[in-house]
């Protein structure tokens, strides 16, 4: 049954241009009512995995079911029951920006109010501006309203706030956490971990098209009791530094070195724990050039999982 | 984004659906019509640049004296005719269709409950309108200048299947351009054949006008055209043969679009 199903289920997904694998068996799935951010740097194959959701690729292995349906396949059926906001662009250059945001709401058998969606998107004012010299922020505003007009069941937004001005990007948080609240699955991608973080249900962290973890924000960062401490030290460590603090702190807690001055505690980070590394660069004759204690978030699990910068 | 007054609420209950398909196939046609009709340089090419030539033909032949088979007037609005067809059918929608390709339109309606034969019945719709639209203007200025069709069903069915299927051909055609070339290669080459076929094409000159050549140029497109449209208008008779020629270039452009075109 279709209406049983996920809102998205990815299985075993490939997807290669020539030599490249863009995405690498790449399996997830996003539940109906939530807001599910697909999270990962530039080129890790987010824009790929929406566009195989979107019908616009064809899986070159593996599968893929929107709302049950296969996106191909069943294209006709799924296209009504979804919006899409692109990546920039998508409408003619000499278009008024509420004409084009119309014409697509007849495309529609039940869409919003124009009017309505137009003011709450802050376009009143760029009605009729044509697309062309509307601001990038404008261009962006609009390409959610068009993916919203039709009262979908499911939007797929690919970085909708890139280029955004933070007022804006914060009343798109609110909308689209309105559109949860209303039954409606949103799925994006973003390279913002302060996005994913504040709005999402869950959150997919993918890397080089591979998915390397999931879970609720809360989960990933593994809630308030967890916390990090940066152990950055003058001179580089001495070999086998790691797992001599390792062995030092006990087993709950993990040390990641990030590079050869520098390594991230992360576990309950209270005052023994901080006495205890302390005591431990005292023991290696190393000595601490900073030791900055803070809350664990996304961009900390990012660097872990891949040993990279989440933004370049 | 207001930042004075309360966040209104906002009603965001799935209803999901698509209109009926001839509802969406009116929305994409009177929108691309008006696109169309809001360009300068198409609007230059669809009505202007075939006025310009129907009164400067007529007023030439009077003085280079060319060897026609009637009236100028009679013979060449006709051509005229057929001029303004391939103009919308052939270089607007290239070049409308091109830039659709080039700023993601196709790719964003992709996406939409509208249909790729509903998004190619609207580009149909929106041809037809502005060829309605053209065939009055150059009709008025003609029927001004003194011209006098021929009557009877033959010259209205002849007529109305000359456009039909000159539209069918040259759409084709225009559309397989747009869709294997970039959009700025299409604009030149979209212009550049309209101009070779104006001049050489046998539209608004007969093709007899062009001596052993006019064996060659009857079987283009716009030879048919022109043909087909004379024989309408000037003899009120069908041109069976330049109306078959116009269905099998229709065929071959249908074939060759759909196996290259490339909708991004």
């Amino acid at each position: 049954m279709s209406d049983a199903a996920p809102a998205v289920a990815v299985d075993g997904l490939v997807m290669r241009y020539g030599d490249k694998v863009a995405v690498d068996e790449l399996s997830l799935t996003v539940d109906r009512g939530t807001i599910t951010a697909v999270l990962g740097p530039n080129g890790a194959g987010k824009t790929t995995t929406l566009e195989t959701c979107e019908g616009y690729r064809r899986p070159q292995r593996g599968t893929v079911r929107v709302l049950g349906l296969d996106p191909v396949a069943q294209r006709k059926d799924l296209l009504p029951r979804i919006g899409v906001m692109l990546q920039g662009s998508g409408a003619w250059s000499g278009v008024r920006a509420m004409e084009m945001l119309r014409h697509v709401a007849r495309l529609h058998a039940h869409p919003m109010d124009v009017d309505l969606l137009a003011e709450r998107l802050g376009l009143g004012e760029c009605g009729r501006t044509p697309y062309r010299r509307l601001s990038g922020g404008q261009q962006q505003r609009l390409g959610l309203a068009m993916a919203l007009v039709g009262r979908p069941e499911i939007v797929f937004v690919d970085e909708p706030t890139a280029g955004m001005d933070p007022q804006s990007r914060r009343t798109t948080w609110e909308l689209l956490g309105e559109l949860r609240d209303a039954g409606v699955t949103v799925v994006l991608t973003t390279h913002y971990m302060d996005e994913a973080e504040r709005l999402a249900d869950r959150i997919h962290i993918i890397d080089h098209g591979r998915l390397i973890a999931s879970g609720s924000p809360v989960q990933l960062t593994r809630g308030g009791t967890v916390a990090t401490i940066r152990l950055v030290v003058s001179r580089p460590f001495p070999p086998g530094a790691p797992d001599s603090l390792r062995a030092a702190l006990g087993e709950a807690i993990e040390v990641t070195l990030l590079d050869e001055v520098s390594l991230l505690v992360t576990g309950p980070a209270d005052a023994t724990t901080l006495a205890k590394v302390s005591g431990w660069c005292e023991a290696q004759g190393v000595l601490p050039e900073s030791l900055t204690l803070g809350q664990r978030n996304l961009e900390d699990v990012f660097l872990e999982l891949t040993g990279r910068e989440l933004q370049p | 984004m207001s930042t004075t007054s309360p966040t209104p609420t906002t009603d965001w209950t799935p209803r999901p659906g698509g209109a009926p398909w001839l509802s969406q196939v009116r929305a994409q046609a009177s929108m691309e019509a008006r696109l169309m009709l809001r360009n300068g340089e198409q609007l230059l090419l669809a009505v202007v640049i075939p006025v310009i030539v129907l009164v400067g033909a007529v007023k030439g032949a009077d003085r280079v004296d060319l060897e026609l088979t009637g009236r100028a007037i009679d013979v060449f609005t006709p051509g005229v005719l057929a001029l303004a067809v391939m103009s919308t059918a052939f270089t607007s929608l290239a070049i409308a269709t091109g830039f659709e390709r080039r700023y993601g339109v196709l790719k964003r309606l992709g996406t939409s409950p509208l249909p790729r034969s509903g998004l190619l019945a609207g580009k149909v719709g929106a041809l037809v309108a502005v060829e309605a639209l053209q065939v009055a203007v150059i009709s008025a200025v003609a029927l001004a200048m003194g011209w006098d069709p021929a009557g009877g069903v033959g010259a209205v069915l002849g007529a109305l299947l000359a456009v039909l299927l000159g539209t069918a051909a040259f759409a084709a055609l225009g559309l397989f351009l747009a869709g294997s070339l970039r959009a700025e290669a299409t604009l030149a080459a979209a212009n550049l054949v309209y101009l070779l076929l104006m001049a050489g094409g046998a539209v608004v000159l007969p093709a007899s006008a062009y001596g052993s050549f006019g064996d060659v140029v009857q079987w283009l497109p716009s030879g048919a055209l022109g043909g087909a449209m004379r024989d309408a208008l000037v003899d009120g008779v069908l041109a069976p043969v330049a109306l078959l020629t116009l269905a099998g270039w229709a065929v071959v452009g249908t074939v060759l679009t759909a196996r290259t075109f490339k909708w991004e």
